[in-house]
């Protein structure tokens, strides 16, 4: 059988990972031995200036954020396709440069829709 | 590339003690950066021009009491801070310092510091909803819209060095600009960057998760003492790669007369965070759809049609 490939590199990106993990665990617990801790009812209610928080915080958000969301994800699947093509431009000639032409031309009319559909506008 | 335990020991300790000086230094300098544009001292007590005030605001930080809201879900509000803190180290890895001080040379690197850079956000989101705190929910969905805005021309934006150099690696990247700086061919690029990572990292005048003045703290609202810091020491961590990004991706990295490499990448990147700072004294916050609507509408279309020209131009 062949021996496994591992990306050396990429498991030092792993250790410095859980590094950061090991780091933050003991800075938020490493304080407990000498800091004080005396909870009381006001002190532990939601920070509302001064008041008594009033209704539920998870109130419902609009609509448009959604349409907004979705915007996204078209052009962040887009980057992803643009990408690899990027990175070997220089060896794909004209064919590809006008293929991804017709590409981002084809997300770009989804753009205008959405923009012609008032998806972007924030103010009535 | 032979990775020994010792080695990895070394560059831990590198990393560890490179994000807690630049903590330590940013901390410092952007008071004393605010109290001079203010016509003030800044701190002046502790050390020689108060160059050790950080140092005691963090063993003051570390003392303060955790205080978990009774409302809050404990698990994710514990969460968030690490979240937002973990990825810091990992970006540094493929940064540049020169054409031989790296801790790792990776061809993916670039994509490595943008996907670690999302991760910020979404401790942000975390920490707004594990607070249970209206405003603490507020300032998380805020820096989810933001990031939504402007993550795409920032995308577009490196994607275009990408086709430019035709490689991922941030040192290629710095090796093509030895004779021209990118940012001579791209000065818009430059702009649309800068503007950019100054949102990505939360910084006024696009400190919308936090805007103290409409939402208290925004996502950090419920937060004291360790849980706030790691906050900041993850924001000013990311200001330092954003501002390594820059240097790499426009300013040509460690290229430059008579001085040093390492002197030079270092030089570039605090003259941007400087510049950062200087914006944060400079303007006024501005409105959250105003900000919006310029990302979606101008930004957007602004990097797109470079990226195009810059195709076109290339296949001359």
């Amino acid at each position: 059988m062949e021996a496994m490939y591992i990306p050396k590199e990429y498991l030092a990106i792993l250790i410095l990972l859980i590094f950061g993990v090991l780091f933050g665990v003991v800075t938020l617990y490493v304080g407990r031995f000498f800091r004080l801790s005396r909870p009381y009812h006001e002190k532990l209610i939601a920070y509302e200036s001064g008041n008594d928080p009033t209704e539920a915080p998870r109130m419902r958000f609009s609509i448009k954020f959604y349409l907004i969301a979705i915007l996204f994800v078209v052009f962040d699947v887009e980057s992803i396709y643009l990408y690899p093509w990027a990175v070997t431009y220089d060896r794909l000639g004209l064919f590809a440069l006008v293929e991804m032409f017709i590409f981002i031309f084809l997300l770009l009319a989804g753009y205008v829709y959405a923009w012609k559909k008032e998806v972007l506008q924030w103010e009535k | 590339m032979n990775i020994s335990l010792l080695g990895i020991v070394g560059y831990l300790v590198g990393i560890a003690a490179l994000v807690g000086l630049n903590a330590v230094i940013l901390v410092w300098l952007e008071r004393k950066v605010a109290g001079h544009m203010q016509f003030r001292l800044g701190p002046m007590e502790v050390g020689p021009h108060g160059i050790l005030q950080t140092l005691a605001d963090g063993i003051k930080l570390v003392s303060k009491q955790l205080v978990i809201p009774d409302e809050a879900d404990k698990p994710l509000f514990l969460l968030a801070p690490i979240v937002s803190l973990v990825p810091i180290f990992a970006a540094m890895v493929p940064l540049p310092f020169s054409e031989t001080v790296q801790a790792w040379e990776l061809n993916i690197g670039l994509l490595l510091i943008i996907a670690l850079g999302l991760l910020n956000t979404l401790g942000i989101l975390l920490a707004g909803w594990g607070s249970n705190n209206k405003y603490a929910l507020l300032g998380g969905a805020r820096a989810v819209a933001q990031i939504l805005a402007y993550k795409i021309p920032l995308l577009i934006c490196v994607m275009t060095i990408i086709m430019m150099t035709g490689s991922f690696s941030l040192r290629d990247i710095a090796i093509a600009q030895k004779d021209t700086w990118n940012v001579l061919y791209q000065p818009i690029l430059f702009i649309v960057y800068i503007i950019t990572v100054t949102l990505e990292t939360n910084r006024s005048p696009f400190d919308f998760s936090e805007a103290e003045s409409e939402l208290v703290a925004g996502f950090h609202t419920e937060y004291s003492g360790m849980g706030f810091s790691l906050f900041f020491l993850a924001e000013y961590s990311y200001m330092f790669i954003a501002a390594g990004l820059a240097t790499v991706l426009f300013l040509g990295g460690w290229h430059g007369p008579w001085l040093p490499g390492v002197a030079w990448t270092l030089i570039k990147i605090y003259s941007i965070i400087f510049l950062m700072m200087w914006f944060r004294w400079t303007f006024p916050r501005v409105r959250i759809d105003q900000m919006l609507s310029f990302g979606w509408k101008i930004l957007l279309p602004l990097s797109l049609i470079n990226f195009i020209i810059t195709a076109g131009v290339l296949a001359l």
